[in-house]
């Protein structure tokens, strides 16, 4: 029997590009064509002019812990407990929801800076995660 | 043709029944139960109800509930969204119908096996075949799962930001777990709370503990509402509907609004609050009493500032003074709330608040005039102001 493995992403016309960018080592960012805007998560339609054209930016992957939580239950199966969940402030200016590898519980702080790095778990299936900055 | 919702409707009828953690019947049953309860509570017979209201989460149709009540021919149906933001929701669509006379006695209903049933806590990772599903999308790979671990962030950031600490929270478990020692409804009655046990429960989602989050609970609570009129011609005290109001605003998401710049405040609950307040003419000067919606203890803080009863970042300070304990500036959920009579998505905050206007509290502060009761944090909300005849 294989290890159960996380939840896949439910893949939309409005998402589907952006778990491929994902799978291909990539963080994306949905910047509108008209006005520029960045914008997380993806959406159709630009909240500021209304345009349906964008494209996307290559996030550095730099960026800083705005707010964290551990998470201790219940324990799904496909996760690893303790569970860091982080929302960064990327440098781009948008903020991203993920997970903090690589840390101790007791190590994680408010306004840490961090990197994002691509993880491939044993099914393959490949995510943005983040580690703490100059972290081995 | 009123302009206004002001003093239009009334709450003439509250119906609870038994709150357990395995019902033994449907949810359809439960439904059926406590709108009864709440005809019988008013002296209504239920062929006399013509609306009926209810949340998308809950799984009891309409027409059923109106078949398993023997309901009269039903003018107004209607079910609305967002998990427990929905609970005073569902009271504006009731308002409005009776108040323009589309329907004259409109019954709200929440019912759920929350505990045997379906599980909120269990949170979505379950069969969910819904439109959201890609935004959830963005949280299930990496295991945030549950209300827990949602609300969590946007606590701990809250508690980061202005020096809340966890007693500041086990203040509001233990308040509440005080009420609950007089209701016999309450999951925790005759099971006080002391803050080493509060310290002392497992954390769950850091930095929220096992005492900061609600019931999972059976049962169901019904509401109804009625023209101010004709709420007089029947049998309990009306509780008068000085205000009802739906909020939402920009960047809002369900239960991860984690986008806007800060993240320290709710601001559906600040337009929630400016609306029902316009809506009344009353302000945090008028209101004796609270029922703030409480799924996590945090969320109690933050409304204390959302709906100004402080400043910024000042909740804390309101709880460290003892200001939501009997006798304190603002008694809130005198039942035990959520977190400690049970979770009926807020429906029973509502019902409380009707008692309160009523006197007929298990924990009734000596004077109140006014009543605020909100719905669920960190999504689509609402807020509504009770008052006497």
């Amino acid at each position: 029997m294989s290890r159960p493995s996380r939840i896949k992403p439910a893949l939309g016309k409005d998402n589907a590009w952006w778990w491929e960018q994902a799978s291909q080592g990539v963080l994306a960012i949905q910047r509108c064509s008209n006005c520029k805007t960045l914008r997380h998560p993806p959406r159709p339609m630009c909240g500021e002019c209304r345009s349906l054209e964008w494209d996307f930016v290559k996030a550095s992957g730099k960026g800083r812990i705005c707010s964290y939580t551990v998470l201790h239950h219940p324990r799904f199966p496909g996760y690893e407990y303790p569970l860091i969940i982080v929302l960064v402030d990327l440098e781009e200016g948008t903020r991203f929801t993920s997970q903090l590898v690589g840390c101790a519980p007791q190590d994680v702080d408010f306004d840490l800076p961090v990197q994002m790095v691509i993880h491939e778990d044993a099914d393959g299936f490949r995510l943005p995660v983040f580690r703490l900055a100059g972290a081995a | 043709m009123p302009t206004t919702l002001r003093n239009e409707a009334a709450i003439a009828g509250i119906g609870v029944t038994e709150f357990t953690k395995n019902s033994g019947v449907s949810e359809l049953s439960l439904a059926a139960q406590c709108i009864k309860a709440a005809c019988d509570d008013a002296g209504l017979d239920p062929s006399e109800v013509d609306g009926l209201v209810s949340y998308t989460l809950d799984s009891t149709d309409e027409i059923e509930v109106a078949r398993a009540v023997g309901t009269g021919d039903l003018k107004l149906f209607s079910k609305i969204n967002y998990g427990g933001g929905a609970a005073v929701g569902t009271i504006l669509q009731a308002v409005m119908a009776v108040a323009t006379g589309v329907a004259r006695h409109v019954v709200c209903w929440r019912a759920m096996n929350g505990r045997s049933g379906q599980r909120m806590g269990q949170g979505v990772s379950g069969s969910i075949i819904s439109s959201d599903l890609i935004h959830w999308s963005w949280y299930l790979p990496y295991g945030m799962l549950t209300p827990g671990s949602w609300i969590a962030m946007v606590a701990h950031r809250y508690m980061r930001s202005y020096g809340a600490t966890a007693e500041d929270l086990g203040r509001v478990a233990i308040s509440q777990r005080n009420y609950a020692q007089t209701n016999p409804r309450s999951f925790f009655y005759g099971k006080p709370l002391t803050m080493e046990e509060y310290l002392a429960s497992k954390v769950i989602a850091e930095p929220l503990r096992l005492y900061d989050f609600c019931q999972e609970t059976d049962g169901g609570c019904a509401i109804l509402v009625t023209s101010r009129e004709r709420a007089r011609d029947l049998r309990q005290k009306p509780a008068v509907i000085r205000g009802v109001v739906q909020a939402s605003t920009r960047g809002q998401e369900q239960m991860t609004s984690f986008y806007r710049d800060e993240l320290e405040s709710l601001p559906e609950m600040e337009l929630a609050a400016r609306l029902v307040y316009g809506q009344s003419g009353l302000g945090p000067k008028d209101i004796d009493a609270a029922c703030f919606y409480d799924a996590f203890t945090s969320e109690i803080l933050m409304q204390l500032e959302s709906f100004g009863f402080c400043g910024r970042g000042e909740g804390k300070d309101m709880v460290r003074d003892g200001a939501l304990d009997i006798g304190g500036r603002l008694p809130n959920n005198t039942h035990g709330g959520l977190l400690s009579e049970g979770y009926i998505h807020g429906m029973n905050n509502i019902a409380e608040g009707a008692r309160l206007i009523r006197g007929t509290s298990t924990n009734q502060p000596k004077s109140v005039h006014h009543v605020l009761v909100s719905s669920g944090v960190g999504v689509p909300t609402g807020a509504m102001i009770l008052g006497h005849d």
